[in-house]
């Protein structure tokens, strides 16, 4: 009987880059269920899609927001808004969320969490504005019941320990002119961070919407722009 | 023929369609009402009926010729929902009434006139328990056959009461018109054949009136001859449902009533769940101790549990305040009533649980529960030019409102519409390359093209691009509600575009695209 080969100490640089990688593919749970999305999300989201059970920050666009109910509210799914009264319902039946099956809470009030975790027992898909700041300890207890139930939150606004984080970096508007025109498409770019390093920061350009109401990727070679820059290239870029 | 020749008493409550609003509402009888229906004067007061304002006049003709009067919306559920306790009443005093129609009882002679000795007895027994209704002004009429007694009824006069002798009554309805027993086209038809009186109509050949108007025309033609056939069916009174308590001492806060209440809706459900019913709506009224007085209906998109009545009495008493608020005014009573019942089979789980639309519905009752009726919403969009007026959110449970086509709205936005659009629109400011405000003269031609944008007291920034004044004119013709605005859209200098609006205020962000 030979004692198994033993390895050199690793640099430490390794074993955390080792670790991050494990936190990742936990964080990621390669087995819960994709839930359906808008194919131009594909480059946006960690993974391609939305999973159930995981909790996605969306910051600074509603439009974003709604391009991500938008699919699985199209999938035949219940989607659920709280905490946001200015969401504008004209635009999201335009953007394709069906009004049947769209449940707003327009003020929560105090007990927003409270009812956060009421709707996500029964609707798959919640998306909410919190109302004020929510402690690691109520986030994880949320975070458990969600993938219970397999429900996707959406959170405009700060949440510890999220799965990814989509923030618009850039947006220009398309069609309006000095003193004529109207506003037609706009073309952003959204910047992805998921959880750990194992996903790698992103930023992506996207029509959001383009000049049919439609959301999508804008084609780098139509307009001349490069494929979605790795957010570290970009860094290493600048550093030289 | 049998030697009773189906001796018939009537119960008439004179203009009841109007009785009935009166006390639903509160007013008094003795003014000028008038009830509507479609545009056309449905039932009127005895007082507008003094000024000339009869049934079937259009609604200008009767306000011209008696200006005071209060014009309502004749609503045949509530005539039915007032007149209920009259029939409770009546069945109490007279077994076996048939309901002819909300203020009209029809019931057989023979038994209340064997029973209070003589057919003028019963009809005083019968008007003394309306009168302890209050209930004035009813007639009542016997004769023989359902038709002839009411006649008898219309025909009392001052008297309270008309008793046509039996077998006396074909010549008692003989001079009256022969509308009565036929429709309008064969009435007109009558008249030019030279028939006018039901007594007329009845000494034409029985044969000949069967060949020329058939079936219909052989029963109005025994009607008119007082051989009418058709005898009173009494109705089988329904099982009472519905649930009253009343408080003593008067509470006055919300969760001390739902406390108090929530055995009476438990029985509420029980009873009818006995007889294999479900309750799909219901009404609630409540009485406060100044004698004010709350009704409601709700309705349930699968049925009602005990549980959910005492929700709806919650939401009914606290508006918009909170569960543990106190109240304006103790309640001294509180009556559920069932509107719709339905049998349980028809709501019958599936052999799996219900669909995952039930799920979704008994959690969003729970957030209802915890925030109140009108916190959880669904949406439609209606019409309308302002983006506010657009979007249409229903109370979840309640029904939406009618959809109505898809008016062109010219002056509204083009397709894109922007993602937020504020409730309270926010105060902004518009500002030209000298730093004063933008303005718009009557032409609707801006004094300077506008160069900085600020929200609030924020600081201001460039604007990129901009369009406008695109002029928004509602409801011109009427001076309080009428609105003239300009629009605006900007991008700003961090590519956040705005919808603006000016009107005679300002400016203001009606709503954000982003």
């Amino acid at each position: 009987m030979t004692a198994p080969p033993v390895a050199s100490a690793a640099p430490p640089a390794r074993v955390e880059e080792l670790q991050a990688r494990i936190r990742g593919m936990q964080a990621t749970r390669l087995d819960s269920k994709a839930v359906p999305t808008h194919p131009a999300l594909e480059p946006v989201l960690p993974g391609g899609t939305l999973r159930e059970g995981t909790v996605v920050q969306v910051e600074g666009s509603t439009t974003l927001l709604m391009a991500l109910l938008a699919g699985p509210s199209a999938s035949g799914r219940w989607v659920a808004v709280a905490g946001l009264p200015e969401f504008g319902v004209e635009a999201a039946a335009r953007f394709g969320i069906d009004l049947e099956r769209l449940v707003l809470v327009p003020d929560p009030g105090r007990q927003w969490l409270t009812v956060v975790a009421a709707l996500a027992d029964v609707i798959p898909v919640v998306a909410v504005r919190p109302a004020g700041r929510v402690s690691p300890a109520e986030s994880s207890r949320l975070q458990a019941r969600l993938r219970q139930r397999g429900t996707t939150l959406l959170v405009a606004g700060e949440w510890p320990g999220s799965d990814a984080r989509l923030g618009v970096e850039a947006s220009e508007w398309h069609g309006l002119e000095q003193g004529h025109g109207r506003l037609a498409a706009r073309e952003v770019v959204v910047s992805t961070a998921g959880r750990g390093e194992f996903v790698r920061r992103a930023r992506s350009r996207l029509r959001l919407p383009g000049p049919a109401l439609e959301f999508a990727p804008v084609d780098p070679t139509a307009s001349g722009h490069a494929e979605p820059i790795p957010f570290d290239d970009v860094r290493r870029r600048a550093a030289g | 023929m049998s030697a009773d020749p189906g001796r018939t008493i009537v119960l008439w409550c004179p203009d009841w369609p109007v009785f009935a609003a009166c006390r639903e509402l509160g007013l008094d009888p003795a003014d000028p009402i008038a009830l509507t229906e479609g545009g056309l004067v449905f039932a009127c007061s005895a007082a507008a009926r003094r000024d000339g304002v009869i049934r079937g006049l259009k609604l200008r003709e009767a306000q011209y010729r008696s200006p005071a009067v209060t014009v309502l919306e004749y609503d045949a559920a509530l005539d039915a929902r007032v007149f209920e306790p009259v029939v409770r009443a009546v069945e109490a005093t007279v077994p076996g009434v048939q309901l002819v129609r909300p203020g009209t009882l029809a019931m057989r002679a023979r038994g209340p006139a064997r029973y209070y000795g003589g057919e003028d007895a019963a009809a005083e027994a019968l008007l003394a328990t309306l009168a302890q209704l209050g209930v004035v002004g009813a007639r009542v009429g016997v004769a023989d056959g359902p038709f002839a007694a009411e006649q008898a009824a219309r025909a009392a006069g001052a008297s309270p009461f008309r008793i046509v002798e039996p077998g006396a009554s074909a010549e008692f309805i003989a001079p009256l018109p022969v509308g009565l027993v036929v429709d309008a086209r064969t009435t007109v038809l009558l008249n030019r054949l030279g028939v006018r009186t039901l007594g007329e109509f009845a000494a034409l050949p029985d044969a000949d009136v069967r060949r020329r108007f058939g079936a219909a025309g052989a029963f109005a033609h025994d009607r008119a001859a007082g051989r009418e056939q058709t005898r009173v069916t009494a109705r089988t009174p329904p099982p009472e449902f519905e649930v009253e308590q009343h408080f003593e001492p008067p509470l006055d806060r919300v969760d001390q009533l739902a406390f108090a209440f929530r055995v009476r809706a438990e029985e509420f459900i029980d009873r009818m769940r006995a007889v294999r019913l479900v309750c799909t709506a219901l009404r609630i009224e409540l009485d406060d101790e100044r004698g004010g007085h709350s009704s409601r209906s709700w309705l349930h998109p699968h049925w009602f549990t005990p549980a959910d009545v005492i929700d709806r009495v919650r939401w009914q008493l606290q508006g918009a305040g909170t569960a543990d608020s106190g109240l304006a005014s103790p309640i001294v009573r509180l009556r559920v009533v069932p509107e719709r019942v339905d049998s349980t089979g028809n709501h019958e789980e599936g052999l799996w649980g219900g669909g995952p639309d039930e799920r979704v519905h008994h959690g969003l009752t729970r957030v209802q529960s915890m925030l109140g009726h009108e916190a959880v919403v669904t949406a439609t969009i209606g019409g309308g030019r302002m983006l506010a007026d657009r979007q249409v959110l229903v109370p979840w449970g309640d029904r939406p409102p009618e959809r109505r086509d898809d008016a062109p709205w010219p002056g509204s936005l083009p397709a894109l519409a922007p993602a937020s659009v504020f409730r309270e629109r926010l105060p902004i400011s518009l500002l030209d390359a000298s730093g004063t405000s933008v303005a718009i003269d009557a032409r609707g031609a801006i004094s300077a093209p506008p160069e900085r944008f600020a929200v609030g007291a924020d600081r201001a920034v460039p604007v990129r691009a901009w369009a406008g004044p695109w002029p928004v004119v509602e409801r011109w013709w009427d001076a309080e509600r009428a609105k003239r605005v300009h629009r605006f859209q900007i991008v700003d200098d961090d590519g956040c575009a705005w919808l603006l609006v000016r009107d005679g205020e300002g400016w203001w962000a009606e709503a954000r695209y982003d």
